[in-house]
Order: structure tokens, then C-alpha cells, then sequence
């Protein structure tokens, strides 16, 4: 009962989330939305026994990951959305189709459910259980991953990058000087 | 106790609004803001699946999962700041030309 | 539901466990703000002392009343609300700054097991004999949940600068953030030595496999790395000198939280020593042996001297807070960076490869 309860109050604080998302204009509230939905949906692996993967969620998903898109929104001072036709012709078409996927999704997986419930003890989801999968069975992926994370931090830092003439110019001129050049570069560009 | 249907559905309940979003959305940080919001379904299901086959491997993709995103992510947010670098905008519909 | 026990031997009904666990809650925060406020007392006597000056006298003996003396100013001040800024966010961050600053002291362990024995006023009140340990709650990943909680404060700083609409303010909230964010990683790297140690994440148990002075610290060379390491990182994490570039005044006015007046600004500054709080707890747990000292007399002596030891080793940590405070100048923004991810990130990797590889070799 009490097992009940805690899932669909996390249930309903995720899809209040999902929602919210959808419907703000402004890019940051959307983004402190998607903080809450990864918040209930760690509380939600808890209530699975999965508790090393609940903290990995809080600790790389929502206290990193989402840090990242907040700052792009601040640093780009991103604004409100505005009413285009695309966009009704986005929400005219889209809607209607995802809606007809969604509840062709929801009919499979009922008729095909079972009442069997999901215990919170099935697994032990303590770190020493994960490690050991981790490391053996999985360490192939393990590293492939680490090197993809290198590769992303490589990229991100050579895309974001200011360019190639500016960073010259910063490194050789003085500081009064550099904002008049830099501005007639904008000028230019 | 819970069933695992439940379960599902709040996953697909959640995947749905990604995918919503996704279509709907102008702005280019909340359409990456979708597909996070679609990931995050999909890790549900995982952990919802590893408890109900008792197996653990559900939980380790979850990591995987966890880590492709964040490289995603990063690099799609730099390739945003780029391109807002020189079209000054981050309305998809304004982004429609290879070259200004 | 299985019944939920505090202690190998007791099982105890659920709702003993809820008014327990409220109690106890109540009480730590109790306890925990009450240590916030004379943490700025203790900021104020020691840095008056370093640079020879009094410090607060007036109010009460030694100035031990002061903090109620802010307190009544805090709440009597005008708050300022400006029109300018964006009302949602203005006044959600200083709350989440707060409330994630107070939350990482659930997993804190203070001392040993506590044993309350039964008491019987008649017929019509009985309490149950209670053994419950001296913390909120024994979580087998404590230690994570505090680093979750630390990355999750970076959001009251971030949204505090962006909110404001104030350009001081934002390149503060940014620059402050940047900074939590890649000291956060050498952080938890220095931290996982001591989880190689220790094999677990529980904090009560890392604090056990210290007993008999064979504190973390002590494991040369690279507990006493890992310590120099998490101080560092820990310094930069909660905004203090000589990292506290983004709140220093003669750089950018007051960084994020200029545009802050009364309540609302006395929310980041207990934010900002509840941090320093619970970097101090976690140091004396995870590398002066937490409450482990000696211990002698009576059952009820027994329970109280390892609080005290705990509670002592925290006060050293916090007057080394404030020692570094006003006796070393300040990183420059960039030598602050540059020193986070060029010195110590390959410091802190070189340190878990070494102390995992002599592990291995030793068992």
C-alpha cells in the first residue's frame, strides 16, 4: 500500500514535470521542469531497489547534465518562444500522431501485462553488485565509453570555441585595443 | 505492490511528451531538453525490467545510457552555441539555409 | 512492508520509527542552524583577532548574543523587491540554495548508538524501549547522497546571477558555478581512496573501519593526499577564500547575490555556512575517525563523549575555515580554473590509481 502510494506521487510529480515542459514558453522554466521529472524519476528508482543508479541519476543527470543546459540558456540569453506558423502546423499535425502512437503503445503493453508486482528487494542494487557486472562482464562497453566522453570534451571545446582570428588576436594585442577589433570583426561578419 | 505495467506506462506516458516536444518546440535548447526527457523514459524502463527479470544488466545500461546522453548533450549544446554564434537565433524555422 | 529496525537486535513498530525519526530531525536541524548562526559569531571574534581588533563585544558576554542581534536586523530590514527581475526565479533560488546547503546533514553519523529504556507513567502513557543510532538515517550510500546534494547546489548560485537581471550578477552567478562545477570533480575523485579503504559508501561505516587510530589521515601517504586534496576542492566548493572570487567586493560588487537584501540575503549566508558545516563534518568523518575517541564511565557518558569528540574535531575544521580565511589572498579567476583542472584533477586521478593498485598488490 504504502509501496503504492510513494510510486504514484512520484508518478504524478514526473508527468506534472513532463507537461510543464511542454507547455512554458520560456527555455529556462522548461529546463528547472526537466530538474524535477530527473528528481522523481531518481525517488522512482528507489522505490525499484535501485539505489547506486537513483544517486548517479541525481549526481550526473540532474546535478550536471541539466547544469549544462541552464548555463547554455543563460549564456545565450535565450527568450520566449513566439507563435509561428510552423509551429501551428507542428502542433496540427504532430499531436494528433503522437497521440495515436502513444495509446497503440499503451493497448500492447496492457493486453499484454501481467498483475505480477515488481518487488523493491528483487535485486541487490547496492555499488559492490553493479561493480562487479560493471567491471567484467561489461568492461569492453566500460571503455568504449570513457573514450567517447573524451572524444565529446575534445568536440565541445573545439565547437564553442571563439574563432580561430579572435583567439590570434587575444593573445597578442592588449586589451583596449582588442575591443575596438573586436567589434569591427562583428561588424564585418 | 506495484505491477510492472504501471510502470511501463509511466515510462511511455513520459516518452510520449519527449517525443511531443520535440515536434512541437521552436526552440532548438528545448527540443534537446526532449530527447533528454525521452532518454530519462527509456532508463525507467530499463530498471524496471532488470527488477522484474532479476537482472542486473538492466541496471548497467542504464549507466551507458546516462553517459551517451551526457556526451550528446555536450556536443549539441557547443554545435547550439556555434550556430548562435553567426544567425543570432534559436528558432529552428530561422535556421533553413546552409548559408546566410 | 517488513518492519523497519534501527539496530541488529530490535525490531520497533512503525509509527515509534515516524515519531523517531521526526524528533530527530527536528532535532539535528535545530542544532544544525543554531551552529550556522555562531559560525558567524566564531567567523567574526577569530578574523577580528588575527588582525588584532576586539570583534563583537557589546552584545552579551564575548558577544555570544550577536547572532540574535542579525537575526532581529535580518528579518526587521526593508526587502527590496525590484522590478526588474524575474519574480519566480528571484525568489526560488536563495530557498534552494538553503534547502539543499541543510539537507546533506541527514546522512551525517554524530556518534554511536543511543539506548532510551523504557518508561512507564501508569497505565495510560508507555513508551517503548528505543535503540536508535545518532543519525537520520544510516543510507548504505550515504556518501553519494552528499555528493548528489553538493551538485545539486549549483542551481540556487546560477539562478540567483541569471534571475537577477543585473550583468554583475550573471557574470558572478556564472563564474561561481563554473567554479562548483569542476571542483566538484576533484572532489569526489579525492574521495574515492578513502571508499577503497573503507568498502563501503555508508558513513557509519567508513567511521568504523577507523577504530583504534587508524584513521585515514594517518594512511601514508595517500590518505594525507586525499585530505590536502578534498580541503582544496572543498575551499573552492563552497565559495571561500581564497576561492571566493565571485563573492568578493572589490571585484563584482557582490557577485550573485547583489541585487539580495534582508531575508533572501541571509538565506544565501546560511546556505554558505551550512556548506562549510557539512564539508567540516564530512572531513572529521571521513579522515579524523568521526566520533572515535576515548570513551570511559557510564552507560550515559558513553552514549554523550563521542558527540563531543565529533562535535570538537567539526569546531577545528571550522576555525581552519576561517584561519585560511583571513591569512592567505585571493586566486585570480583564471589561476583558479587553471589550477582546478590543470593541477589538481591529475593530482587526484594519480592519487586513486596509486592507492588502488597498492590495495590490490597488498590483499
Amino acid at each position: 500500500m504504502l509501496h503504492l502510494t510513494l510510486f504514484l506521487f512520484f508518478a504524478a510529480i514526473a508527468v506534472a514535470g513532463a507537461v510543464n515542459l511542454l507547455v512554458q514558453r520560456h527555455p529556462i522554466n522548461s529546463a528547472l521542469s526537466l530538474v524535477v521529472v530527473m528528481a522523481s524519476l531518481a525517488g522512482e528508482y528507489l522505490l525499484l531497489g535501485a539505489e547506486f543508479v537513483a544517486a548517479v541519476q541525481v549526481i550526473v543527470y540532474a546535478g550536471a547534465i541539466m547544469v549544462l543546459f541552464v548555463f547554455v540558456i543563460m549564456l545565450l540569453n535565450a527568450g520566449e518562444e513566439a507563435r509561428s506558423k510552423g509551429s501551428r502546423v507542428a502542433i496540427l499535425l504532430g499531436v494528433p500522431g503522437v497521440t495515436i502512437g502513444a495509446v497503440l503503445v499503451a493497448w500492447v503493453v496492457l493486453r499484454y501485462s501481467n498483475a505480477e508486482a515488481v518487488s523493491m528487494y528483487a535485486l541487490p542494487g547496492d555499488p559492490q553488485a553493479i561493480a562487479r557486472l560493471l567491471f567484467h562482464d561489461f568492461l569492453l562497453p566500460f571503455e568504449v565509453t570513457s573514450i567517447l566522453i573524451l572524444i565529446a570534451i575534445m568536440g565541445a571545446v573545439v565547437l564553442a570555441s571563439p574563432p580561430q582570428a579572435i583567439v590570434r588576436r587575444r593573445r597578442t594585442e592588449p586589451a583596449q585595443h582588442e575591443t575596438r577589433e573586436l567589434a569591427a570583426a562583428g561588424k564585418e561578419r | 505492490m506495484v505491477p510492472l505495467t504501471y510502470y511501463l506506462l509511466l515510462s511511455g506516458i513520459l516518452f510520449t511528451c519527449g517525443v511531443l516536444g520535440f515536434l512541437i518546440k521552436r526552440n532548438i535548447i528545448t527540443i534537446f531538453m526532449s530527447i533528454e526527457l525521452m532518454l530519462n523514459g527509456v532508463n525507467l524502463s530499463f530498471v524496471a525490467f532488470a527488477a522484474h527479470w532479476h537482472a542486473l544488466s538492466g541496471q548497467v545500461f542504464v549507466f551507458f545510457v546516462m553517459v551517451v546522453a551526457a556526451a550528446e548533450a555536450t556536443v549539441g549544446l557547443a554545435i547550439i552555441i556555434a550556430v548562435f554564434r553567426t544567425r543570432e537565433t534559436l528558432n529552428v524555422d530561422q535556421v533553413n539555409l546552409l548559408k546566410l | 512492508m517488513p518492519a523497519p529496525h534501527t539496530d541488529q537486535r530490535h525490531t520497533m513498530s512503525i509509527t515509534t520509527f515516524i515519531v523517531i525519526s521526526i524528533v530527530k530531525s527536528l532535532a539535528v536541524i535545530a542544532v544544525l542552524l543554531t551552529a550556522v548562526a555562531y559560525s558567524v559569531w566564531l567567523e567574526r571574534k577569530v578574523s577580528a583577532r588575527i588582525q588584532n581588533r576586539w570583534g563583537p563585544t557589546r552584545v552579551g558576554p564575548f558577544g555570544l548574543l550577536q547572532p540574535l542581534a542579525d537575526g532581529a536586523k535580518f528579518i526587521l530590514k526593508e526587502d527590496l523587491t525590484q522590478p526588474h527581475v524575474y519574480k519566480p526565479l528571484y525568489i526560488a533560488a536563495p530557498i534552494i540554495a538553503l534547502v539543499f546547503a541543510i539537507t546533506s546533514i541527514s546522512v551525517v553519523p554524530f556518534g554511536n548508538t543511543a539506548y532510551i529504556p523504557e518508561i512507564n507513567v501508569g497505565h495510560w502513557f508507555s513508551t517503548p524501549e528505543i535503540s536508535t543510532p545518532f543519525q537520520i538515517t544510516d543510507l548504505n550510500i550515504g556518501l553519494l547522497v552528499v555528493l548528489g546534494i553538493t551538485s545539486m547546489g549549483v542551481y540556487g548560485v546560477a539562478l540567483a546571477g541569471w534571475s537577477s537581471n543585473n550583468k554583475y550578477s550573471l557574470l558572478g552567478g556564472l563564474r561561481a558555478s563554473a567554479q562548483m562545477i569542476s571542483y566538484e570533480v576533484s572532489l569526489g575523485l579525492s574521495l574515492i581512496p578513502v571508499l577503497i579503504k573503507s568498502g563501503s559508501f555508508s558513513l557509519r561505516a567508513i567511521v568504523e573501519s577507523q577504530r583504534h587510530l587508524h584513521w585515514n589521515i594517518f594512511y601514508l601517504p595517500f590518505g594525507t593526499l586525499a585530505f590536502f586534496i578534498y580541503l582544496i576542492s572543498a575551499y573552492a566548493e563552497t565559495n571561500r577564500t581564497p576561492f571566493d572570487l565571485p563573492e568578493a567586493e572589490s571585484e563584482l560588487v557582490a557577485g550573485y547575490h547583489t541585487e539580495y537584501s534582508a531575508m533572501k540575503f541571509a538565506m544565501f549566508f546560511m546556505a554558505e555556512y551550512a556548506n562549510m558545516v557539512t564539508v567540516a563534518c564530512l572531513a572529521t568523518l571521513l579522515f579524523f575517525g568521526g566520533w572515535l575517541g576515548p570513551v570511559f564511565g557510564p552507560p550515559v557518558l558513553q552514549m554523550i563523549l563521542p558527540i563531543i569528540w565529533f562535535c570538537l574535531k567539526v569546531f577545528f575544521f571550522m576555525f581552519l575555515y576561517v584561519w585560511v580565511r583571513w591569512t592567505l589572498p585571493r586566486f585570480r579567476y583564471d589561476q583558479l580554473m587553471a589550477f582546478g583542472w590543470k593541477v589538481l584533477l591529475p593530482v587526484a586521478i594519480a592519487n586513486l590509481v596509486v592507492t588502488a593498485l597498492i590495495v590490490a598488490l597488498r590483499a
